[in-house]
C-alpha cells in the first residue's frame, strides 16, 4: 500500500534523484562508528517475528487519510490506455497494492471494458482468464497483488505459458522503499516482481512513467497476441497509479494497437513439406494447438481431404472435427511413412513410446511408434520463441524437415502446395485412402461404443454412462465442453459429436492442477454472452485446490453445468503409489481407505453439493445410482438455462 | 523373461491349482475383496471394464494360466505383483471374480450410445 504526499513539492523523478543522493551520503558514514555499533552485545531475537502493531494496523485496518490528489490519476490514464485494447472483463483477486489503477477502472472507468470480475485467489482469476481466450480469442486483464498475489498466480500462469494463452497480468508493487509503509506493505514489494514469473511470461516490464505505461501496455499486448501467444506482465508502481499526471513538457499519448500478422513458414521448407506428403503412400497429420481460430479447423479439413490422410488430434485444441471419417486414434502412426506435426507440444512422444518401468523406478524403456524411414515433418511457432529453465519444450526429436511458423498462417500456402505436388498418377490412390478410412472410422466408433456399455449399469457410475446421460440432458442445446475430460476416459471427445471450435477446448496446458474448474467458469463466461451452454467435467481434487471460484461463477450469474467426477482421491498418483509400492514389491498402505495413504479424498467425504449451495449454486448428490443421473441432470438443465451454475456430484468409477 | 520359463511357471501354477482341490478352490467373494484391497480397480475400474488407465479385464478374463506367469512377470504399463504381495491363491480368486461378472448389454440396445 502506497502512502504518497498529496500534493509534493518535487516530482518522483527528481525524488529519486535525491533519494540516490542521500544514499551516497549515507554511505560516508565512518567505519569506525559502525564498528563501534556492531560490537554492542545485542538481543537474540527469534528467526520469525510477529508482525508488530503497526504493521497488523497497515494491513487490517481503514487506510489513514490520504489527502486529496491535485489534478487527474495517472490511473486513470492507465485506464484510458486499457479502454484502446478491448478488454471485456478483468478477473482479479482485490489488493492494496493496485488500489489506484482499480479505483480509477470502476469509478473513472465505470466498470466497463473491462468489467471487474471478483476472484477469490489469483489461481482463478488467471484460470477464468485462460478459459474465456479458448472461447473468445481474446486476452483478459488480470490485476495481482504485489508479490503474494502474484505468487498464488504462478502455477496458472505457467499453465496458460505452456497451453500458449495470451494473458495480460497487471501487478502492483510499491517500489519506494522510503515513503512506502513499513511491514506488510513492505512484505509485498519487490525489486523485480516479475522475476518469479519471467520464465514462463513472453515479456514483462515495470513502467516508471506514464508514457512509459502506455508503451509497455501496448507492447504487451501486442507481443501476448502473436504466434506463439503467451502471457505477459506489467508491474505498476503504487506511486504512478495514485500520484497526479504531470507533463514533464510532453503530451501523453496512446500507442495504436496493430496486430501483427503471424509469422507464415518459409516457402521454399513448405514446397519440400508438400512434395513428400503428395508422394507418400500413408501420410499421417498430428494436430495439437494448430488451430488458433475456427478457420484453422477448415485448413486442417481441407489439407486432410486432399491428401487424404489421416488426423490425430492431441487436443490441445479443438482442431478437426472427431465426426470426420479421417480423425483417427493415435495408434495409426505407426503405419505412417510420412508424418506431419503442427504446433505439437511433444513430437518425441508422438512418434516414440516410453514404458514407465525404470530400474529402482528410475527412467523408462523407450522404443519407437513408428516405421523405420518414417519423414518428419515440424510446422511449429515454437521454434520462435525459447526460454530455458522450465522443461515445457520436452524432449528433442528430430525431423526431416523443420518449419518455424504459425501451422494455421502457413496452412493455406501448404495446402496449394500439396494440390500442385499430387502427380495426375496418384489421384486414384489417394481416393482409395478415403475408403479405407470411412471403414476404419466406423470399426472405431463401434469399438468405442461396445467399451462404453462395459459397466453400464455400475455403481459408483461408470464414467461412460455419466457422459452419456449428460450428453443426452444438452444434445439439443448449442454446447460446449470446457475441460480436457482425459480423467474420463476422454469419453467426450471419443462419443459427442464434436464438429464446432468451441465444442471442445483443451486442457490445462502445464497440467498444474487446480485449472479445471476456473478454466471452466471463464469458458462460460465467454459463452454466457454468446448464448452457448457450458458443460465440465471436473475431478473432485481439481476442484478442492480453489473452490472459491464457484463464488465467483455465482455472484457474477455465469450458467455453467458441473459435473464432479468424484472418484474420492488423486487418481494419478494413486496409480502411482500402487506401480511404486508393486515395483518394490511390498503391498500399499492404505491406512483406513481404500487409496494408498496421501492419496484418497475420503472419510470424510467431501460434500460438493453442500460446498457449491454454500456460495449460491444450484447443487444436487452425490448420486450414486445412475438411474438418479438422468433426472437430476433435466433440474440441472432446467437451472442453467435459467442463468445459474448447477454443480452434480457424482460418484464415479475411477476413470 | 525367456518364453519357455513363462510357460513352465505357466504350467506350474495350474497345475497347482487343479491337484489342490477344492481346499484352494477360487472364491469369487474373495476375490472381489482382493481385487479392491491390492489395487486393481484403480486402473481397471470397479468392474474390470477398463478405461482410460487400463484395459477391460472382464467379462470374459484371461485364463489363471495365463494370468499367473503375466502378473508376475510383466514390466510394461502394468506393474509386476510378486508372490509376496499377491499369493497364488489370491489371484484365483480375482480371476473367479472377474469371471463372475455379466457381459454387459449389447451397445445397440442402449439408445444413449447410438446417438
Amino acid at each position: 500500500m502506497a502512502r504518497k504526499d498529496s500534493n509534493p513539492k518535487v516530482g518522483r523523478r527528481q525524488f529519486l534523484a535525491g533519494a540516490i543522493a542521500a544514499g551516497a551520503a549515507s554511505a560516508m558514514t565512518p567505519p569506525a562508528a559502525n564498528a563501534a555499533e556492531a560490537a554492542k552485545p545485542q538481543p537474540r531475537t527469534p528467526s520469525a517475528l510477529p508482525p508488530s502493531a503497526k504493521s497488523m494496523a497497515a494491513e487490517t485496518h481503514p487506510p489513514q487519510d490520504m489527502g486529496r490528489i491535485g489534478g487527474t490519476a495517472g490511473s486513470d490514464f492507465m485506464v484510458d490506455v486499457i479502454k484502446t485494447l478491448d478488454i471485456k472483463y478483468m478477473p482479479s483477486n482485490c489488493a492494496s497494492s493496485f488500489r489506484g489503477i482499480h479505483e480509477s477502472l470502476i469509478d473513472y472507468g465505470g466498470n466497463k471494458m473491462p468489467e471487474f470480475i471478483s476472484c477469490m485467489h489469483e489461481e482463478s482469476a488467471i484460470g477464468i482468464a485462460h478459459g474465456y481466450y479458448k472461447i473468445t480469442g481474446k486476452p483478459l486483464l488480470s490485476l495481482c497483488h504485489g508479490t503474494v498475489g502474484l505468487q498464488h498466480a504462478t502455477m496458472a500462469i505457467y499453465n496458460a505459458w505452456c497451453d500458449r494463452v495470451p494473458l495480460i497480468i497487471v501487478g502492483g508493487n510499491d517500489m519506494d522503499a522510503a515513503h512506502r509503509p513499513p511491514g506488510v506493505p513492505t512484505y509485498h514489494a519487490a525489486q523485480d516482481i516479475n522475476a518469479i514469473v519471467r520464465d514462463y511470461t513472453k515479456w514483462d516490464d515495470m513502467p516508471v512513467s506514464l508514457q512509459h505505461y502506455a508503451q509497455s501496455m501496448v507492447r504487451a499486448y501486442k507481443i501476448a497476441m502473436t504466434p506463439p501467444y503467451g502471457p505477459v506482465a506489467i508491474s505498476l508502481d503504487a506511486g504512478l497509479q495514485q500520484e497526479p499526471i504531470r507533463s514533464h513538457g510532453e503530451k501523453l499519448y496512446i500507442p495504436k494497437y496493430v496486430p501483427t500478422a503471424p509469422p507464415q513458414g518459409d516457402t521454399g521448407a513448405v514446397k519440400e513439406a508438400a512434395r513428400l506428403l503428395a508422394q507418400a503412400q500413408n501420410p499421417v497429420i498430428v494436430v495439437d494447438r494448430a488451430a488458433r481460430t475456427p478457420n484453422g479447423m477448415n485448413l486442417l479439413v481441407q489439407l486432410a481431404e486432399a491428401l487424404q490422410a489421416r488426423v490425430v488430434d492431441q487436443n490441445g485444441r479443438m482442431n478437426f472435427p472427431k465426426t470426420h471419417y479421417l480423425s483417427s486414434a493415435p495408434g495409426v502412426v505407426a503405419n505412417a511413412d510420412v508424418i506431419i506435426g503442427m504446433e505439437l507440444s511433444d513430437f518425441w512422444n508422438t512418434v516414440n513410446s516410453f514404458t514407465d518401468n525404470g530400474v529402482n523406478g528410475i527412467g523408462t524403456t523407450n522404443g519407437p511408434r513408428t516405421k523405420q524411414g518414417t519423414k518428419l515433418i515440424s510446422i511449429s511457432s515454437m521454434e520462435l520463441i525459447s526460454k530455458s529453465n522450465y522443461q515445457d519444450f520436452q524432449r528433442f526429436q528430430e525431423v526431416d524437415v523443420s518449419i518455424a511458423g504459425d501451422a494455421e498462417a502457413t496452412l493455406p500456402a501448404l495446402i496449394e502446395a500439396v494440390k500442385a505436388a499430387i502427380p495426375n498418377a496418384g489421384k486414384a490412390a489417394i481416393a482409395k485412402r478415403a475408403e479405407a478410412a470411412k471403414q476404419s472410422y466406423a470399426q472405431a466408433l463401434a469399438r468405442t461404443r461396445e467399451a462404453a456399455a462395459l459397466g453400464w449399469d455400475a455403481s459408483p457410475i461408470s464414467t461412460a454412462r455419466m457422459v452419456m446421460e449428460t450428453y443426452g440432458a444438452i444434445k439439443d442445446l448449442d454446447w460446449c465442453v470446457a475441460n480436457a475430460p482425459n480423467g474420463i476416459s476422454n469419453w467426450p471427445l471419443r462419443l459427442w459429436p464434436m464438429e464446432k471450435y468451441y465444442h471442445h477446448i483443451g486442457g490445462s496446458g502445464g497440467a498444474g492442477q487446480g485449472y479445471g474448474p476456473q478454466g471452466a467458469v471463464g469458458a462460460a463466461l465467454a459463452n454466457r454472452d454468446l448464448g452457448r451452454f457450458t458443460v465440465a467435467f471436473v475431478g473432485d481434487g481439481d476442484l478442492m485446490y480453489a473452490p472459491g471460484v464457484l463464488w465467483t461463477a455465482a455472484k457474477h450469474k455465469i450458467p455453467l453445468l458441473m459435473l464432479v467426477h468424484n472418484n474420492r482421491g488423486w487418481h494419478q498418483e494413486l496409480m502411482h503409489l500402487q506401480r511404486t509400492a508393486n515395483f518394490r514389491n511390498r503391498v500399499v498402505n492404505l491406512g483406513q481407505d481404500t487409496a494408498p495413504v496421501g492419496c484418497g479424498i475420503m472419510n470424510p467425504d467431501v460434500q460438493y453439493e453442500k460446498l457449491a449451495e454454500s456460495m449460491g449454486w444450484w447443487a444436487k448428490g452425490p448420486i450414486k445410482d445412475p438411474r438418479q443421473l438422468a433426472p437430476a441432470l433435466r433440474e440441472a438443465v432446467a437451472a442453467v438455462k435459467s442463468g445459474q451454475p448447477a454443480l452434480l456430484n457424482v460418484w464415479t468409477q475411477p476413470r | 523373461m525367456r518364453v519357455s520359463n513363462l510357460l513352465t511357471t505357466a504350467a506350474l501354477a495350474a497345475g497347482f491349482f487343479v491337484t489342490q482341490g477344492s481346499a484352494f478352490a477360487a472364491d469369487a467373494q474373495k476375490g472381489k475383496t482382493a481385487y479392491a484391497k491390492y489395487g486393481c480397480w484403480q486402473c481397471h475400474g470397479y468392474l474390470g471394464q477398463g478405461g482410460g488407465a487400463g484395459p477391460k479385464l472382464a467379462p470374459e478374463p484371461m485364463p489363471l494360466v495365463a494370468l499367473v506367469p503375466f502378473l508376475r512377470h510383466t514390466n510394461g504399463a502394468m506393474p509386476p505383483y510378486m508372490e509376496p504381495v499377491l499369493s497364488d491363491a489370491d489371484i484365483a480368486d480375482i480371476q473367479a471374480y472377474l469371471a463372475s461378472i455379466p457381459k454387459p448389454a449389447d451397445y445397440k440396445s442402449i439408445p444413449l450410445l447410438n446417438q
